[in-house]
């Protein structure tokens, strides 16, 4: 019986590592990617004819801004999946 | 959870050197590189004055990855043209081959992606020695002042584990979302489905005729019609596909898993994989630029 119980204490304890890990790690990037687009619109509306390289900039920075955001889904995945 | 995330599989090991794994990740990237070299050999062969046809589209990207590497490496730079052209075609070919559906796309494989960042890595080093010599790179750790050295040790280990991380993360991680939605929306059907199953032949007819009925039902005031049209498509289809799964013709099959998972793939493997490329191939000019001074620089240190 106690196997059982120690079973779901592990899984119950991977689901919520799990959540947080993510939960916390795309604060981050939200909040990052948000400054950068908005910063970004800024900069269209102020130059309209700049926003094709301003647009790409803004995707390349997001793409690396999301770095620490993927760390922490990768992580939250070797919880779940492989712990 | 029956879901199974697993890594690239291994087909069989070629037994030297204590077994060689050939891996789904190698298929495709082998086929990656196979179908390139021969795309361009054949599109290389016939070369015409005035372009036609393929030619022009391939003239416009080298045109566009010559401008690119000039701009972020420098004129002096341009000979490492071919190396970028070559990591952002298999990046994105890489990514792009998992759409085929038997195919797992190379870059879901940490493996594949940690050997590109190191090979950026090593040419970054060979650079810094062969400009600076061996001694006077490693000065270039403590280049700042001497404490600094631990943070550019780390930071020159980091940029390779994060290139490759953030590349292999994007990819495989989405990947395993997708796998994730389409167990949820197969279970939401069958419980769906199985619901009216259970309830009988009967409740999945009146449901259907119920469905059919609102739709046609047009006397409605315009702001009643645009809900009786919602509620008219969900039993119709609800009942419709009840009715298949009661009578046999549908048994078991997650019909709410179609199509829906297919707009998130769009995302994660169309706009992810070409992101991502995109972000690797400028980083690796970046490094590589910054490792290559120009030369009366070169030369002056």
């Amino acid at each position: 019986m106690n196997e059982l119980i120690a079973e779901a204490i592990a899984t119950a304890g991977k689901a919520i590592g799990a959540g947080l890990c993510m939960g916390i790690g795309a604060i981050g990037p939200g909040v990052g990617e948000g400054n950068a687009v908005s910063k970004a619109l800024e900069g269209m509306a102020r130059q309209p004819e700049a926003a094709g390289t301003l647009r790409s900039t803004m995707i390349m920075g997001c793409a690396i801004a999301e770095t620490t955001g993927i760390y922490s889904l990768l992580i939250a995945f070797l919880i779940l999946f492989v712990l | 959870m029956d879901l199974s995330v697993t890594g690239a599989f291994i087909y069989f090991t070629i037994p030297v050197f204590g077994g060689i794994p050939i891996t789904q990740t190698t298929v495709s990237s082998f086929l990656v590189a196979v179908g390139l070299i021969v795309l361009s050999l054949v599109i290389g062969r016939k070369l015409k004055k005035r372009p036609d046809g393929w030619q022009v589209l391939v003239e416009k990207g080298v045109g566009m990855l010559y401008d690119m590497v000039e701009q972020t490496m420098g004129k002096h730079n341009l000979r490492w043209a071919p190396l970028i052209g070559t990591v952002f075609l298999s990046s994105l070919c890489g990514s792009l081959i998992g759409l085929t559906g038997f195919l797992r796309s190379s870059t879901a494989d940490l493996s594949c992606v940690m050997v590109w960042a190191l090979a950026v890595s090593a040419i970054c080093w060979y650079n810094g020695i062969k400009y600076n010599g061996f001694f006077g790179w490693l000065k270039g750790f403590t280049k700042p002042i001497a404490v600094m050295t631990p943070m550019n040790v780390i930071s020159e280990i980091a940029q390779p584990v994060s290139m490759a991380f953030r590349h292999f993360g994007n990819v495989a991680g989405g990947g395993v979302i997708t796998g994730i939605l389409y167990l949820a929306l197969s279970m939401l059907s069958a419980k769906i489905l199985g619901l009216i199953a259970k309830s009988g032949v009967a409740v999945a007819i009146m449901l259907l005729a119920l469905g059919i009925a609102l739709l046609l039902y047009r006397k409605l005031k315009h702001s009643k019609r645009k809900l009786t049209l919602i509620l008219g498509v969900l039993s119709a289809v609800l009942g419709l596909f009840g009715l298949l799964e009661v009578t046999g013709v549908l048994k078991g099959v997650p019909v709410l898993s179609f199509g829906i998972p297919a707009l998130l793939s769009c995302y994660f493997d169309l706009f992810s994989g070409f992101v991502q490329a995109y972000v690797f191939t400028l980083l690796t000019m970046v490094y590589i630029g910054n490792s290559c001074p120009e030369p009366e620089q070169g030369a002056q240190e």
